[in-house]
């Protein structure tokens, strides 16, 4: 082989750097592409549906009449709907996760809970839909309430809080553990006084996550059979004639914002476009800001916390 | 003398009870914590079960060779026609229309993240990727419907109102964060050694990146890219919101179709008779829905054993 002359080298060189340069250039257009739908996705719905961030529009109930329908029954049953889910997936999913990390023994009993946990996670999230009418609504015979959604929505984001809780977990140190145990405490009582507290910041990450994905959550809760139009609210505790009980409305059939926007996008007359950009854009602020706030969760406690 | 060793002995075995309690109460606990990771496969084993026990009722009716074989989806009609393969081609076409967006945006945008980003760019980066991955689906179905459709058809005017293919490119935008952010992951976790190994030979940046950091964090990329087909397999409402709900046997990604997902979404909005055959069809469709993301995970795990880079 021939050695290269010095001209040959720097064209060589220059070669690889337009190369270099030029990929540079493609990974900031893709990152741009992402940056850009972000952007037209806001500033469309807030264009097309600012005529309706009115008092009304989030007072006033579904409609056939485009401009005087609203959301309330559907963030009403949002709210509700994640109180269930957060009730019932935030305890479940942290102890799990302190299971996994302080007690498990490594055996196939635990192996197959692991290996179970990371497969749910690519469980498509309708199967889980399919899951609650046989088992929430039918078997146990939960009907098509608040209760069957939050508790679907639970099981789809259990995974979630699990994972975030055994990171947390595990970034802290074993001399946490050790001193505790050195005094006398229990297992448990390390844990429960010790571990838990400090993971608290990165546990409670996960849970807003797992909250901000069940919020926009719309195929498992169309398949337990959600209803699309809903004029009335959950009976509210010791109201109503004759008094409803403490917990009556976990019962109620219901709606929520991403079935009233789907209800809406559905719809031929292009009236409801618009009612569909200002439910969206509620919904995507109220995503946005929950992941808004897990991010800056984990930033502040990446820089605070050193052991 | 004697009394005060009584009280002695008392206390003592006053502690040792109080332990023995302590020690029933930590059992307890321990049970109690073990039933909530427990619930993670009773999750699974519900799933099975469900899927599995109303196809049986639906199979009882209609054969698994029709079932494959037929050309028609026609569950609700009088003349009931039970194709599969229909929804599945919807399926198929929409995730490939998908993935052939995501899957290049997303390694260019984890390989520049990885190898070319400087620390900040990446600290800015990374969050707005992963606001894109928290938007709700139903909102890319918005999207979809009433801004890529339109946009697409000023390109194509033949383009209908209800498409696999403007479904497909949303649906490739809403999975880009999976894919970088996972994959970027990977890549960061390559030693640096290599990396300074490739550029002590006279390597170029984005030589190094794809023969040297790309290969060694294969197992992870290809981790990522499973989850992505899962993702798109699985996706529902934008396909439901964008590509029409229409039964079509097609390759075509011009046209509409339902998938496995959308049609269980029409289903579940009318209201069919618990039992009916018509309610046996979407957890037969969830069956196989189930199944096609099963293959394509034990594909992933076989690449992920094959290509496993020790360092």
């Amino acid at each position: 082989m021939q050695p290269l002359t010095t001209e040959q080298i720097r064209s060589l060189i220059a070669k690889g750097k337009l190369r270099d340069a030029i990929f540079k250039g493609l990974g900031i257009f893709c990152l741009a592409v992402a940056l850009l739908v972000i952007i037209l996705l806001v500033s469309d719905m807030v264009e097309k549906g600012s005529e309706r961030f009115t008092v009304d529009f989030f007072m006033n109930f579904a409609s056939r009449h485009a401009n005087q329908a609203g959301i309330l029954s559907a963030w009403v049953g949002s709210l509700l709907v994640m109180t269930v889910t957060a009730l019932a997936a935030v305890p479940l999913g942290v102890a799990a996760g302190v299971y996994l990390e302080e007690y498990a023994k490594r055996n196939w009993i635990t192996e197959i809970i692991e290996i179970n946990i990371t497969n749910l996670a690519a469980v498509p999230s309708i199967v889980y839909g399919l899951l609650a009418l046989g088992i929430f609504v039918y078997q146990f015979g939960f009907g098509q309430s608040i209760l069957s959604a939050g508790l679907t929505l639970a099981l789809l984001i259990l995974p979630i809080i699990i994972v975030s809780t055994r990171e947390a977990i595990r970034a802290i140190p074993a001399m946490i553990r050790e001193g505790s145990m050195a005094v006398g405490a229990t297992r448990w009582q390390t844990c429960r006084y010790h571990i838990i507290p400090y993971a608290m910041p990165g546990i409670l990450t996960g849970v807003i996550i797992g909250l901000a994905r069940a919020i926009g959550e719309t195929a498992p809760i169309i398949t337990i059979g959600a209803l699309t139009f809903i004029a009335f609210l959950p009976p509210a505790p010791f109201m109503g004639e004759p008094a409803a009980g403490l917990f009556d409305w976990v019962m109620a059939p219901f709606t929520v914002m991403p079935i009233q926007i789907f209800n809406w996008t559905s719809r031929p007359d292009p009236a409801f476009e618009v009612n569909a950009a200002a439910a969206g854009f509620v919904l995507m602020a109220m995503v946005l800001s929950m992941n808004g706030i897990a991010i800056y969760l984990r930033y502040k406690m990446r820089k605070n916390i050193k052991w | 003398m004697s009394a005060n060793n009584a009280s002695d002995l008392h206390t003592v075995s006053d502690r040792l009870a109080k332990n023995a309690m302590r020690n029933v109460s930590e059992r307890l606990i321990e049970g109690l914590l073990f039933s909530a990771a427990a619930v993670s496969v009773l999750t699974t084993i519900g799933i099975m079960y469900v899927l599995i026990s109303e196809s049986i009722h639906f199979f009882a009716n209609v054969s698994i060779v029709d079932f494959l074989t037929d050309t028609q989806w026609t569950p609700l009609f009088d003349d009931a026609h039970f194709g599969i393969m229909v929804l599945v081609s919807g399926t198929l076409v929409s995730s490939a229309v998908a993935l052939l967006v995501a899957v290049p945006m997303g390694t260019i945008i984890a390989i520049y993240l990885s190898e070319f980003a400087n620390g900040k760019v990446r600290e800015v980066a990374k969050p707005i990727l992963e606001l894109l991955g928290g938007i709700p689906t139903i909102v890319f179905g918005y999207f979809a419907l009433l801004m890529v459709t339109p946009l697409l058809q000023k390109l194509f005017p033949e383009l209908p109102g209800f498409s696999l293919l403007s479904a497909g490119l949303v649906m490739g935008i809403m999975i880009v964060p999976y894919i970088a952010s996972l994959s970027e992951d990977a890549m960061r976790s390559v030693p640096m050694s290599l990396r300074e190994g490739a550029y002590a030979l006279g390597s170029t940046k984005l030589y190094t990146a794809i023969h040297v950091v790309v290969p060694a964090a294969f197992s992870g990329i290809a981790a990522a890219y499973i989850l992505a087909i899962s993702r798109a397999v699985g996706e529902t409402m934008i396909l439901a919101v964008a590509a029409g709900m229409q039964p079509n046997l097609t390759w075509n990604p011009m046209e509409p179709a339902a998938t496995i997902t959308s049609y269980i979404v029409q289903v579940a909005l009318g209201d069919l008779p618990h039992g009916s055959i018509g309610y046996q069809t979407i957890f037969a469709a969830g069956l196989t829905l189930i199944l096609i993301t099963l293959v394509f995970n034990i594909l992933g795990q076989w690449l992920r054993a094959k290509f496993r880079e020790n360092y």
